[in-house]
């Protein structure tokens, strides 16, 4: 395969891991103020994933850094063309991630109260806005061969925009309800799953719209009516949706976690292969796409940094799924009583 | 005003809050880390109460370095598209590298190091934050060394229209990137002695929790002492050096219009960019210039003159940075050298100490302006020699790039203060008492 193919497939598989590891704490934040009835509640939410945001957020890091190295004029388009969109984003990201450190510093309800409202803001609204952003390069982008935005920011609110932001919320919402209830016991995991199960029942339908409306707005079929054995994907990928509630109703509920982080790594691929060889299609001249081929580092740039990431991010998965182990057990009364809780 | 003017600013202003919480990461690390690992061998509670004291401020400040850190990887793309195509090859591949190679690990175990208290042996747990502590001033190499890259491209090549890599070598052997990494750590070590002395310092006048910070000041003593030093002599290596590869930073450090051998240093001038002089000049002392800038009295150096008008950095913040940075290391060097010698009477010694409290905002005044110095004074271009600001910023809107800058004050205003009021409440609190 060429080099350049590899580098197309990894850089999605990044956004996907960023996806899978993020969404579960922006699934989580979502639900937090509504879930999250008392004090307790909430903490329990916040530590839950508190040993591990950190960690998931620099996925959003490298993904953005490995665009930056081996794709520098899709990193330059996209993110000027996207400038409103990723400022908020940022926006949210800052908010969320201060909110999580100080909640708990000073305990009164009322800089509590902020801090809840930042956390609800600072999740659902990179959900939301990722999702919106992603379907809009599904569809491509109003940009011109100079790299220029044609249009305004509300364009990308558009129907199919919206409902690619609805499936990454509802996605992340199944996704973090899942991890809550191996974290969670008693009152608090009994709601989790309820709310696994009842946004699974959303999910799915607005799943099918899903891929029913790409197949009008977009050309992401394209490839796999080339290709119908890329259709597997899509049926594995079905198949981890489904399974979703299975397991949870078995509760059997890190398997069922399980199966919703491959379902958003392959919900993200069905868009990726999709796109292939585009990673930012123009939606006003074809030959603008910025692909994989027009768009790459040099050679020997895309060679070094695919050295660094072979050998480095099997070592960050290691030492990621090691902290995951060390912290897979029920949030306790005694692990809130901790100074450093959150 | 125009968008590239705003987007300027507001990387300015990102660029500037974000290292206000850099450099104590930097440090902080390393020295929680040793006293941390004094409690492991020792079992001595003080040590450890000493470790959550710190880490408890060394957190707040994390946190903070860590948000306002994702902005300055995004603006490279909403604001300086231009540039990041164009440098994207080179450029581009050391941020993708630093977040692989370094933050992952940072930001991993960071998580492990607040929640792992019970779950690990108190000699893994210190064995974590050294793991925090490596990895964090990893990441400060990797970023200079691209920041190394602007201010002295090396290793590329000029094709198809951008920058591409050439030598993968040429670029981590940078020498600018390396006196950049030499001068910069040592100075966040500096920033965080200063920081453990001035808090120490504050309950030493209270004369309360003795038993944690006259040892905690003692450990900001010795690096204090030992970081001035260093930072000041590395920052000698770094204007030599800047003096033969940006001869126009140098003349606007300096404020040096004239091209002449012997060059003086001037004590006090007030800068007149438009009538190409200074307009007050007092007390010039012969070949002083000269000889900071090539280690000769009689070197010939390059003025302000004859440089086009149009290659000029701005003079004033050059030159007040400059002098500023310069005068307060020579400021700690005496500061530390003289608590050196007091260091078993600081009790005794309350005026020291209220110094001391005082100068904690100093080193960050130090550093900010060392960084205005070196950006500031590397315009107008983005890539030295290369490539322009003007040239390099995105195709967005005015409005755009307002609203936005206007957030980011917004936002991290109420940061710093919520950031500063969460600080100054932990300092007061104090440690835990001692035998729980």
């Amino acid at each position: 395969m060429e080099l350049q193919t590899i580098w197309f497939f990894l850089w999605g598989l990044l956004w996907a891991v960023f996806f899978m590891t993020s969404g579960f704490d922006f699934g989580i934040g979502t639900i937090y103020p509504f879930a999250g009835k008392t004090d307790t509640d909430r903490r329990t939410m916040l530590n839950a994933i508190g040993p591990l945001w950190d960690g998931n957020e620099v996925w959003l890091i490298t993904a953005g850094g490995v665009t930056f190295a081996a794709f520098p004029l899709v990193y330059a388009t996209m993110f000027s063309a996207l400038y409103t969109p990723l400022m908020l984003i940022l926006f949210a990201l800052i908010f969320r991630g201060v909110a999580i450190h100080f909640r708990s510093k000073i305990d009164t309800p009322g800089w509590k109260k902020v801090w809840d409202f930042l956390i609800f803001i600072g999740s659902f609204f990179p959900a939301l806005l990722f999702g919106v952003a992603f379907a809009n390069i599904f569809q491509g982008i109003p940009f011109d061969d100079q790299g220029v935005y044609h249009g305004n920011t509300f364009r990308l609110l558009n129907p199919y925009g919206l409902l690619g932001g609805l499936l990454f919320v509802l996605l992340f919402i199944v996704h973090g309800a899942n991890w809550m209830a191996i974290k969670s016991s008693g009152g608090l995991q009994a709601r989790m799953v309820l709310i696994s199960q009842r946004t699974w029942l959303i999910l799915v339908p607005v799943a099918v719209i899903f891929l029913i409306a790409s197949y009008f707005a977009t050309d992401l079929y394209a490839n796999y009516f080339q290709y119908p054995v890329l259709f597997f994907v899509t049926l594995v990928n079905v198949a981890a949706l489904l399974s979703i509630r299975y397991l949870v109703n078995k509760k059997t509920y890190f398997k069922a976690w399980f199966a919703s982080a491959v379902t958003i790594v392959l919900c993200t691929f069905f868009g990726i292969i999709g796109l292939f060889p585009a990673l930012f299609p123009s939606s006003m001249n074809p030959d603008w796409h910025l692909t994989a081929f027009n768009a790459s580092s040099s050679p020997l740039t895309l060679k070094i940094m695919l050295a660094v990431v072979l050998v480095f991010i099997p070592i960050v998965i290691c030492y990621q799924i090691w902290a995951y182990h060390m912290f897979k057990n029920p949030v306790t009364q005694e692990d809130l009583d901790m100074d450093e809780a959150y | 005003m125009d968008p590239v003017f705003l987007s300027r600013l507001q990387f300015a202003a990102a660029t500037m809050f974000h290292f206000l919480f850099v450099p104590l990461t930097l440090g902080l690390s390393i020295l929680i880390a040793y006293m941390e690992t004094k409690y492991a061998r020792t079992g001595d509670e003080t040590y450890l109460r000493m470790t959550k004291f710190w880490g408890k401020l060394f957190l707040i400040n994390f946190a903070l370095g860590v948000v306002t850190g994702i902005t300055l990887e995004f603006q490279f793309g909403t604001n300086w598209s231009r540039y990041s195509a164009y440098v994207g090859d080179i450029f581009g591949s050391l941020l993708a590298i630093e977040a692989s190679v370094a933050f992952f690990l940072e930001s991993t175990f960071i998580g492990i190091w607040i929640f792992g208290w019970k779950k690990l042996s108190p000699k893994a747990h210190a064995g974590v934050m050294w793991l925090i502590a490596f990895a964090g001033n990893m990441s400060a190499v990797w970023i200079l060394l691209a920041n190394g890259f602007m201010q002295n491209p090396v290793g590329y090549v000029i094709r198809d229209g951008r920058a591409e890599l050439d030598s993968f070598f040429a670029l981590i052997t940078n020498k600018h990137g390396i006196l950049e990494i030499i001068h910069v750590i040592p100075s966040a070590l500096l920033l965080s002695a200063f920081f453990i002395m001035g808090v120490s310092a504050w309950h030493l006048l209270k004369k309360q929790h003795l038993d944690v910070f006259e040892p905690s000041f003692r450990i900001g003593l010795v690096v204090g002492l030992v970081s001035a030093v260093l930072v000041a002599v590395t920052g000698d290596m770094h204007g030599v050096n800047v003096s033969k590869t940006q001869p126009a930073k140098l003349a606007a450090m300096e404020s040096h219009w004239e091209t002449q051998t012997r060059a003086p240093l001037v004590l006090f001038a007030i800068p007149d960019e438009e009538n190409e002089r200074n307009s007050i000049e007092i007390g010039a002392i012969p070949g002083i210039l000269s000889f900071l800038g090539f280690h000769d009295f009689n070197a010939k150096v390059t003025g302000l003159r004859d440089i086009p008008k149009d290659e000029r950095p701005p003079v004033l913040p050059t030159f007040i940075g400059f002098r500023t940075m310069v005068g307060l290391g020579t400021l700690f060097i005496l500061l530390t050298v003289y608590g050196w010698f007091k260091r078993n009477k600081l009790l005794e010694n309350p005026t020291y100490l209220k110094i001391m409290m005082f100068s904690l905002p100093l080193p960050y005044i130090a550093i900010e302006m060392g960084w205005i110095v070196s950006e500031v004074g590397r315009q107008p271009w983005i890539v030295y020699g290369l490539m322009k600001t003007a040239e390099a910023a995105s195709p967005v809107s005015t409005t755009q790039v307002f609203t936005s800058l206007m957030g980011f004050i917004l936002v991290y205003g109420l940061l710093g203060a919520v950031g500063f009021f969460l600080m100054a409440k932990t300092v007061k609190e104090g440690p835990e008492a001692a035998t729980r």
